[in-house]
């Protein structure tokens, strides 16, 4: 590499010799170039040099060819800030360049304190990550039941006044979360039920039973597949983009320009975006319950020799209207919180990108597992209740 | 003396809107030149032509000679680690913190162990004149000065030998940008660097540049010392130099002239 410092003035030679140096009689000798290039070089050359080369009587500059910031913090540390400094105010042949730079390296390194940072034992950090963990856990379930309160609140306080109701974001919430989803989740719970009737027939068969595959594939899906894929799909879908929208408005300081402007962030960007999903989940999932159903169908029809007009006869017989409801109640109650949860990790965003990748992971890991464990929750609810 | 960085006939377009015509500019070794120009004149899109983040239109532009656009991709590293860049934002890495910042061309392009590489990424952090306690600090704890002078401190990293600074002191209090100023000319003397300024403000165009720049109709009009920019009978310009603010930075920068304070540090 070639610096300007030195090279301009010294001559056009782009020949560079390495650095070095020696240390002879109380006189500390530096040649060559030292540079970005050598630093390690010499780095090992002044390491290796006796303790009293640190204190020498006279520093001789005159072989140095070309310096720049890397080599004078070099010089700078092993001889200290101070001596150096004294070294070249003396130097009555070292150029007005070079010697400028030697300066402004040590005068900013003799300002510049280091600082410790105290080593913390092994099993007192190991503690103190457990605290922290249980704490974030805690904080966490904290924030989430404040920000739904303040979902909450803040639709009742809107919902009075027509005026303020934003149907367009809403709208257009509803389109990119439920029509755009439907495709995607119509053909993912199409497949899911082709699957569990292939499973059902070939466990059913051992038993002549492969009738009951209709029962099978009718029960779970209205009752449990679903609601729990389309929400799982949402929650991966949904979740993660409006986490990652919200925090970059947050990291672009918008959430801030929100709040200056006198308008609550809650009601201009949450509120659309939980209704909107309340209303597309609860479609996605019906969808999603009829897709699966076709998928078990296709199959009992294809390979099972079960008509299509049986399999509809043996669900309007079997299947009553209760498996669809408590199927469906749950849709809502999902949406909300899957909305609420990629709400709030977006409105969490620090100030750095890194964040919000952070933020988006968690707000779908969160957002999934909620779902699953509440639909286990309500699983072992409506068994207990005999719905 | 060949000029470090040679514009020639560069044009850039948008769509229909074009941004440049027949650009010529050379920037001469070891000085600092200032580009100015109303908003929306192209100053920041010439900066990301000449380091190669824009493709021009149609023209030419050589840095140390060569064409950045049609280097293989080691020959352009190679050539990219001779200049330094300092966006409008800082551009900091908002996942690291300062030492980490400005260690990373260090370990990734010289290959110093990552012990070496912070210690001389602090060694640029207090060339900028930062504290020690920032050293450690994320980029979102930082005031937006500190943020410039540490990306400053990053643009530095490898010793360049130009340093581009996309409207440095925007954004910082008088006596900050003042003190930006004196940094500058201060690392200028010291390491020899050769300096592309785009900027607005007129304090730092009196007093750091050499030559000044300035861009309008779609090319530079002129490029000349303060003075005889400050002459040119274009309406832009006059307006420019000779408006309040104008004024008042000329008289500033004559007092400063009249009863120099301190040694430059």
């Amino acid at each position: 590499m070639q610096h300007g410092a030195a090279r301009q003035d010294t001559s056009v030679l782009p020949n560079t010799t390495p650095g070095s140096v020696s240390f002879n009689h109380g006189a500390l000798a530096i040649t060559g170039d030292w540079t970005l290039s050598g630093y390690q070089a010499i780095g090992q050359q002044l390491s290796r040099l006796p303790p009293d080369a640190r204190k020498p009587g006279t520093l001789d500059l005159t072989n140095l060819g070309q310096i720049d910031t890397a080599g004078a913090s070099l010089l700078a540390d092993f001889l200290g800030p101070d001596l150096l400094e004294d070294f070249v105010e003396s130097d009555p042949v070292l150029h007005r360049d070079t010697a400028a730079l030697l300066q402004i390296v040590a005068r900013s390194l003799g300002q510049w304190k280091e600082q410790d940072i105290a080593e913390i034992p092994a099993l007192t950090r190991w503690l103190s990550q457990i605290g922290e963990r249980v704490q974030s856990l805690g904080l966490l379930l904290w924030q989430l039941l404040g920000f739904m309160g303040q979902t909450l609140a803040t639709l009742f306080r809107v919902l009075p006044h027509p005026g303020r109701w934003r149907v367009t974001p809403f709208v257009a919430a509803v389109q990119d979360t439920g029509l755009n989803a439907l495709p995607i989740v119509a053909l993912l719970t199409f497949l899911v039920g082709a699957v569990v009737a292939f499973l059902g027939a070939t466990v059913l068969q051992d038993f002549g039973a492969t009738i009951y595959t209709v029962n099978l594939v009718a029960f779970s899906f209205l009752r449990e597949f679903g609601v729990l894929l389309a929400a799982i799909l949402l929650a991966g879908r949904t979740a993660s983009s409006f986490t990652a929208h919200i925090g970059a408005m947050k990291v672009n300081e918008e959430l801030d320009a929100i709040r200056t402007l006198g308008l609550n962030p809650v009601e201009l960007l949450v509120l659309p975006r939980v209704l909107a999903m309340m209303v597309s989940l609860p479609i996605l999932t019906f969808v999603g319950m009829i897709a699966g159903m076709v998928g078990g169908a296709l199959v009992c029809v294809l390979s099972l020799d079960i008509s299509l007009n049986q399999f509809l006869a043996i669900v309007e017989r079997d299947i009553a209207l209760r498996h669809f409801l408590v199927g469906l109640c749950k849709a809502p109650v999902f949406a909300f919180l899957i909305a609420v949860i990629g709400c709030l990790e977006g409105f969490k965003v620090g100030g750095s990108a890194q964040s919000v990748g952070e933020h988006t992971t968690s707000s779908v890991v969160q957002s999934i597992f909620t779902v699953i464990l509440l639909d286990a929750i309500a699983a072992l609810f409506f068994m207990e209740m005999g719905w | 003396m060949t000029p470090i960085i040679q514009v020639r006939e560069l044009c850039n377009r948008f769509g229909d809107n074009v941004v440049h015509l027949g650009l010529d500019l050379d920037l001469r070794r070891r000085e600092i030149l200032g580009v100015v120009g109303g908003s929306g004149t192209g100053k920041s899109v010439l900066l990301r032509s000449i380091v190669g983040l824009h493709r021009p239109t149609y023209g030419q532009i050589r840095i140390f000679g060569e064409n950045l656009l049609t280097l293989s991709p080691p020959e352009r590293s190679k050539l990219e680690q001779r200049f330094g860049v300092l966006f409008q934002g800082g551009a900091l890495f908002t996942s690291l913190n300062l030492q980490e910042n400005v260690a990373i061309p260090l370990m990734e392009h010289i290959g110093l162990p990552r012990a070496e590489a912070e210690k001389l990424a602090r060694v640029k952090l207090a060339l900028t004149g930062l504290p020690a306690s920032a050293a450690r600090k994320y980029p979102s704890e930082l005031s937006g000065g500190m943020v410039k002078r540490a990306s400053l401190a990053r643009a530095l990293a490898l010793d360049p030998e130009i340093l581009f600074l996309d409207e440095p002191t925007a954004g910082l209090d008088p006596i900050g940008a003042a003190a930006f100023d004196q940094l500058l000319v201060t690392l200028r003397n010291a390491l020899g660097l050769t300096v592309f300024l785009v900027t607005h403000d007129l304090d730092t165009l009196y007093a750091t540049c050499d030559r000044v720049a300035v861009l309008s109709q779609q090319r530079v009009i002129i490029a000349d010392t303060l003075e005889r920019v400050a002459a040119n009978p274009d309406p832009w310009i006059q307006d420019y130099f000779q408006g309040p603010r104008g004024r008042a930075a000329s008289q500033a920068a004559d007092n400063d002239r009249a009863n120099p304070h301190g040694d430059g540090n």
